[in-house]
């Protein structure tokens, strides 16, 4: 098959999702009262909104890997030609490596990678 | 004795001969969903109920027994009550996300499974980026689990999303450059020209130690990627309840845990491809019976699923700040050189041909 596999596959994911969801929908028992409706949290009644501020370490990691992961899509045909290239291509990732490596001291330094 | 191996082909060819052209291509591409569907769940339930026949084994317990010979359809029988379970969920959640969650988890492990071949010509979708393929699409699935746990409106859930979210996307870095390290060495992305190239030994063999270390750090990060043990804050039952999917019942919560058995196996699957050699046989003692090559496929991935397994029964779970520590601090800096190492190793010649 090409690339319209792609969208079968999707297709079919989806059909079995929603399939699935549909058959559920028919053939199971239902019933319903208010305390059903409420959200879980171990039997206590929830206190103050859940879409709040979230602590920002989390943020910070992502801005992190949004670097690196822009390393590694720059990598990727590097990886796949260096083979024929040889000599140039190594001192040239040595350079690109380099640079980033001393990113990631810099951000460990700061204390960017510190959990508190 | 030959059996025809490229599906695609095959079932073209067996429809071309009673009806037109474009209904057998559409009719060829409804069956191959068919058969990647069913490929996709038994190999789902069946990977559940191994989980807990060897969590049971790993305790000296006998573990599921009652449903079948052996306990062998007890998934399939929880497969059915889950069904016949009520769709409820909170009224707080945000309903268009809320349901839009589950689509994103199955559509991405699907797609995933898509571009693996299972032996010579059977694979479904032979992509020329198929590494590459597999790195995008498995990052599609923490979107899925991060609209489960935000658009719920439950706080365990959020929690868990979150913790989920910062865990996957630091460990992607680690799967996509020990992938890469591997990437030297055959100069191709393509699922089935890297298992070709191996017909010259297993690439954790060609690349020696290079090859171990990345086997070893693509492992760990795999293991957290899929949210496993010892690497599951995301749903950490003393801490958060369920986690992500802590408001999501009945069939909507077995989508989830589907997804995560699925990428399980498609984390090992990889491994097996790329480090041992797919459907190649060791030594090629199989090589004049081509069908064999899925029974060695499994068999490998099957083989890294019990080490998965294994891991869970034999660490304990990590904090989420010694998670980010091993995995920033250690595990990258340890691959950046990793990949250097590997590509001095190619530059001069000294991979291992057999």
């Amino acid at each position: 098959m090409g690339s319209e596999a792609i969208i079968v596959f999707l297709l079919a994911g989806i059909v079995l999702v929603a399939g699935a969801n549909f058959l559920s929908n028919l053939i199971s028992h239902k019933s319903d009262n208010p305390q059903k409706r409420e959200p879980y949290e171990s039997g206590m009644t929830t206190i103050g909104p859940t879409w709040v501020q979230f602590k920002v370490g989390y943020y910070l990691f992502a801005i992190l890997f949004l670097i690196f992961d822009v390393e590694v899509a720059f990598l990727i045909p590097w990886a796949v030609v260096f083979k024929d290239v040889g000599a140039v291509a190594f001192i040239e990732i040595l350079v690109f490596l380099v640079i980033l490596g001393l990113g990631l001291l810099y951000a460990w330094k700061k204390g960017a990678l510190k959990w508190e | 004795m030959k059996i025809a191996l490229n599906i695609t082909k095959t079932i073209q060819d067996l429809l071309l001969g009673f009806m037109p052209e474009g209904t057998a291509s559409i009719l060829a591409m409804v069956i191959i969903a068919l058969i990647y569907l069913a490929i996709f769940s038994v190999a789902g339930l069946m990977l559940v109920l191994v989980e807990r026949k060897v969590a049971a084994w790993f305790q000296l317990r006998i573990g599921p027994n009652r449903v079948g010979p052996w306990g062998l359809l007890q998934t399939m029988a929880d497969a059915l009550k889950l069904v016949s379970k009520e769709l409820t969920g909170t009224v707080k959640a945000d309903m268009f996300l809320y349901n839009l969650a589950p689509y994103f988890v199955i559509v991405s492990s699907l797609m995933a499974l898509a571009v693996f071949p299972f032996t010579q010509e059977f694979q479904a979708f032979d992509i020329n980026i198929g590494i590459f393929f597999l790195i995008a699409i498995s990052s599609i699935g923490v979107i899925g689990i991060l609209l489960g746990g935000y658009a719920s409106n439950n706080k365990f859930a959020l929690i868990g999303a979150m913790r989920s979210g910062v865990q996957t996307i630091s460990y992607e870095l680690s799967v996509g450059l020990s992938l890469l390290t591997m990437i030297l060495i055959t100069g191709s992305l393509q699922l089935s020209e890297i298992v070709e190239v191996q017909k010259n030994g297993w690439l954790i063999v060609q690349g020696h130690i290079p090859a171990v270390i990345a086997f070893m750090i693509y492992m760990i990060a795999g293991t957290a990627e899929t949210n496993r043990a010892p690497f599951d804050m995301v749903e950490a039952e003393s801490e958060l309840g369920a986690g992500f999917h802590t408001e999501y019942s009945g069939m909507k919560f077995a989508y989830f845990f589907l997804a995560e058995f699925i990428n399980m196996f498609i984390i090992a699957a990889v491994a097996a491809t790329v480090f041992f050699g797919g459907w190649l046989s060791p030594f090629g003692i199989t090589d004049s019976i081509p069908w064999l090559g899925v029974f060695w496929f499994l068999g490998k991935t099957f083989a890294l699923v019990f080490l998965m397994m294994w891991f869970r029964w034999t660490f304990p779970r990590l904090r989420v700040d010694q998670l980010l520590t091993l995995e920033w601090k250690y595990l990258l800096p340890l691959n950046l050189l990793n990949i250097v190492l590997m590509a001095l190793i190619v530059w001069l010649g000294l991979t291992i041909q057999l």
